[in-house]
C-alpha cells in the first residue's frame, strides 16, 4: 500500500484540495438536522447527474432534426441495445427530478428554511425548479412526435396572447414562421446547452450556499429567527450539538439517493420509454394531443378558464407567482419556523397540493375533451334500441350520426364534455330538449341549423324516453294545464 | 511608499484599460449576434406567400375538404413538418372560405365532421360552425381564415406561418367569422 499513499501525496502536494474537502465534509451540522426529511436535495442533485449522464448517453444516437428525430428515437428504442432503457432512464429521471424537486422545495418551505440567512439559497432554489420545469418541457419538444408538435402549437398559442409583442415572441419561439426544423434546434440547444449549464451553475452554487451557511436547523416552535441573533445562535447549534456532516448526516442522504435511483430504474425497466408517439406530420390531424405528466394541471387549467379571463390568467398568474417566491424570504426573513406555529403556510400547501392533484387526476382524462369517436364507435345501448319506437330509434340514428355521442354518455360510455344522458329526460321536458338541441348553450354548440325539423323531432322523442322505469320525465306543469284543463293530480 | 501607491494606480488603470478594451471588443461582437438571435422576427406578412392548393375542381362544391400544402418558408431538413393542412369550404362556385387548421383557442389540430357541419377540436372541446364561427368552448373567437384568390383554375392561398391570436392566419379583418 506504499505506493498508493505516495500516489496520493504526489496528487495532493500538486492539488492542495484536501484541506477544502476536509473542511466541507466534516463541517458541523445541528444534531437533529441528520433527518429523513433532509435527503430531498441531494437527491436532486443526483437525478440532475443521472440525467446529465443518460442525456449524454442518448446525444450519441439522437438526430436534433425535425425530418430525422423521431426516426433516430425509434432506432434507440427497437435497434440498439438498452436504447429503451436509456430513453426510459432520461424519461423516468425526469419525472422523478421533478417531483423530488417539489418535495424537496415544500419540506423546505415548510420548515422555514428560506428565512435568515438563507433567502438566496432559496432564490436559486426557485431558479432551479424554473429550470427544472423548463427541462421537462423541452425535453418533451425533443421527443419530437405529434404531441411534441402540437405541445408546441400550444405553447405558440400561448405566447401570442401577450399583447404587442405576442407575434415577434412567436417566431423567436419556433425560430420561424412554424413549428419545423428551426424549432427543434433551437429547443436542443436550450435543452442541452443553455439550461443544463446554467442548472449546473446554480446548484453549485446552491450547494455552496449550504455548506457555507449551514444546514438549517431543525425549526422548533417558539425559537425565533431574528437577523441579530441568529447566526449566534447558530453557532452555538453547531458547535455545542453538532455532529460531522460526514458521516453523521451524509448516510442518510446516500442510502436515499440510491433508492430513488433504483426506483427510477425499476420504472425503466418495468413501464419504459415515453413514446415516441405518432410521427409529426401536421396534416396527419386525427391526434388527441396531450402533455407530459407534469404539465397536465396546466392543460386542466387551460380548459376551465372562462374565456374573458384566459388570456390575463395565463400571462399574469405565472409572473405573480414566481414572484410572490422570490419575494418570500423578503416579506417573511425572520420569525417562526415551525410548521406548527405556521398555519397559513401549512394551509397553502395543502390547498396547493390538492389543487395539483385534482388537476392532474382531471388531466388523465380530460373530461372536457370531446372523445372524437364516440359517434362511429360506441352504439347505443342495446336496452334503449330494444324498447324504442319507430321514431325513437331514427332519433338514435341521428343521436349517433350528429356527433352528439362524441361530448354525450349513454349507458356509461361516450364524451364526458357535456352531461350524460341517460336520465335526461327527467331534468328537461320536451320543450326545454328542443330549445337546448336548436339553441346550444352551456357549451353545446346550436343545431338548429345542422338538423332538420324531422330530425329534431325524432331526436328529442328518443331522448324524452331516456328516464328511468318508474320515475316520470319532466313536464311543465302549465302546459299540460292549458291542454286538460285540470291541475296535476297529487303524486301519491 | 508614495512611489508605490503610485504604482498600483499605474496598474489599476492599465487593468480598467484592459478590461474597457474587453467590453469594448465583447460589444462589437455581440451587438450584431443580438440581430442573429432575433433574425426569425418578420414583419407581418414576411412569411406569407401564395400557395398553390390544387385545381379548383378537387374542392366540391358545398363541402368542406382537407387540403395540405407546403410551408413556403420550410427548410430543407424540416421533414414531415414542412407540411400544413387547411380545411376548404367551398360555398359558391368561385366562393371559398378556408380555415387553418389549428384552434383558435391554443392551436390544437380541429376536425371537420359533415353530417353534424361542425369542426370539433380535440383538446379542449372548442366547437365551430361550417362557417368558421365560433360554437361552443372555449375558443375567443372564429377559426383563422386564409385569403385566397383563383387563379388559372387552382386554388392559391396567402399563408406561409402559423396561425396564431397574434398573427391571425392572414385573416381579412375578423372576416364573415362573427355574425352569429
Amino acid at each position: 500500500m506504499h505506493w498508493l499513499k505516495q500516489a496520493y501525496d504526489w496528487l495532493e502536494f500538486r492539488l492542495k484540495l484536501e484541506g477544502p474537502v476536509k473542511d466541507t465534509v466534516l463541517h458541523p451540522v445541528p444534531r437533529n438536522t441528520a433527518s429523513w426529511w433532509y435527503v430531498f436535495g441531494s437527491a436532486s442533485f443526483v437525478l440532475l447527474l443521472l440525467q446529465i449522464a443518460t442525456g449524454i448517453l442518448l446525444a450519441i444516437v439522437y438526430v436534433p432534426s425535425a425530418g430525422e428525430a423521431w426516426n433516430s428515437l425509434q432506432v434507440l428504442n427497437h435497434q440498439l441495445p438498452l436504447g429503451w432503457f436509456l430513453r426510459a432512464m432520461h424519461g423516468w429521471g425526469s419525472n422523478f427530478m421533478v417531483a423530488v424537486v417539489l418535495i424537496h422545495m415544500c419540506q423546505v418551505f415548510l420548515f422555514g428554511a428560506y428565512k435568515f440567512p438563507r433567502e438566496l439559497t432559496w432564490i436559486l432554489g426557485v431558479f432551479l425548479l424554473l429550470m427544472t420545469l423548463g427541462m421537462a418541457f423541452t425535453g418533451q419538444v425533443m421527443r419530437f412526435d405529434q404531441d411534441a408538435y402540437w405541445g408546441l402549437g400550444i405553447g405558440a398559442s400561448i405566447v401570442a396572447r401577450v399583447p404587442f409583442i405576442g407575434g415577434p415572441l412567436v417566431d423567436l419561439l419556433l425560430g420561424g414562421p412554424i413549428i419545423a426544423g428551426p424549432t427543434l434546434t433551437r429547443f436542443f440547444a436550450l435543452h442541452v446547452f443553455v439550461i443544463p449549464g446554467m442548472m449546473l451553475g446554480f446548484a453549485a452554487l446552491h450547494i455552496w450556499m449550504v455548506v457555507g451557511l449551514g444546514i438549517n436547523d431543525w425549526p422548533m416552535p417558539g425559537r425565533i429567527v431574528r437577523r441579530s441573533t441568529y447566526i449566534q445562535e447558530y453557532h452555538e447549534l453547531t458547535h455545542k450539538d453538532g455532529i460531522p456532516f460526514v458521516p453523521g448526516a451524509v448516510w442518510k442522504d446516500m442510502i436515499f439517493s440510491a433508492a430513488i435511483l433504483a426506483a427510477v430504474a425499476l420504472c425503466a425497466v418495468f413501464l419504459g420509454p415515453f413514446g415516441p408517439t405518432g410521427f409529426p406530420d401536421p396534416t396527419i390531424i386525427q391526434t388527441v394531443p396531450k402533455p407530459d405528466f407534469f404539465f397536465l394541471w396546466l392543460y386542466t387549467i387551460l380548459s376551465f378558464l372562462p374565456e374573458n379571463l384566459e388570456t390575463p390568467f395565463i400571462l399574469i398568474a405565472p409572473v405573480v407567482g414566481i414572484l410572490f417566491l422570490l419575494a418570500l424570504p423578503f416579506f417573511a426573513g425572520e420569525g417562526e419556523k415551525s410548521w406548527h406555529r405556521r398555519p397559513i403556510a401549512v394551509l397553502s400547501i395543502t390547498v396547493l397540493a390538492v389543487g395539483f392533484a385534482v388537476c392532474e387526476h382531471l388531466g388523465t382524462y380530460t373530461p372536457w375533451s370531446p372523445e372524437m369517436q364516440a359517434w362511429s364507435g360506441d352504439a347505443v345501448p342495446v336496452k334503449y334500441v330494444h324498447a324504442a319506437t319507430p321514431l325513437g330509434r331514427q332519433g338514435q340514428i341521428v343521436f349517433q350520426a350528429k356527433q352528439c355521442r362524441n361530448c354525450h354518455m349513454l349507458g356509461g360510455v361516450g364524451g364526458q364534455r357535456g352531461p350524460e344522458l341517460d336520465g335526461v329526460a327527467t331534468r328537461l321536458t320536451y320543450d326545454q330538449l328542443v330549445r337546448q338541441v336548436l339553441q346550444g348553450g352551456g357549451n353545446m354548440p346550436a343545431y338548429g341549423k345542422n338538423l332538420s325539423p324531422p330530425e329534431v323531432t325524432a331526436l328529442v322523442s328518443f331522448l324524452e324516453t331516456l328516464h328511468p322505469a318508474g320515475q316520470m320525465p319532466a313536464r311543465d306543469a302549465s302546459q299540460s294545464y292549458i291542454s286538460t284543463g285540470e291541475l296535476d293530480p297529487p303524486q301519491k | 511608499m508614495s512611489d508605490d501607491k503610485a504604482a498600483v494606480t499605474r496598474r489599476w488603470v492599465l487593468v480598467s484599460i484592459g478590461a474597457l478594451l474587453n467590453g469594448a471588443v465583447a460589444l462589437l461582437v455581440a451587438v450584431p449576434v443580438v440581430g442573429y438571435l432575433l433574425g426569425p422576427i418578420r414583419k407581418k406578412g414576411g412569411y406569407n406567400a401564395w400557395i398553390d392548393l390544387g385545381g379548383v375542381s378537387e374542392f366540391p362544391l358545398g363541402e368542406t375538404r382537407l387540403a395540405s400544402f407546403v410551408s413556403p418558408g420550410a427548410m430543407p431538413w424540416d421533414g414531415a413538418t414542412a407540411k400544413a393542412a387547411c380545411w376548404v369550404r367551398r360555398t359558391q362556385e368561385e366562393k371559398f372560405q378556408i380555415f387553418a387548421i389549428n384552434c383558435a383557442h391554443l392551436g390544437c389540430p380541429v376536425r371537420w365532421f359533415p353530417q353534424s357541419e361542425l369542426f370539433m377540436c380535440p383538446c379542449h372541446g372548442g366547437v365551430y360552425y361550417a362557417d368558421g364561427s365560433r360554437a361552443a368552448g372555449p375558443p375567443p373567437r372564429g377559426l383563422f381564415e386564409y385569403e385566397y384568390k383563383v387563379q388559372n383554375g387552382k386554388l392559391l392561398i396567402d399563408g406561409g406561418q402559423m396561425p396564431t391570436l397574434a398573427n391571425s392566419a392572414s385573416v381579412r379583418k375578423e372576416s364573415s367569422a362573427c355574425t352569429g
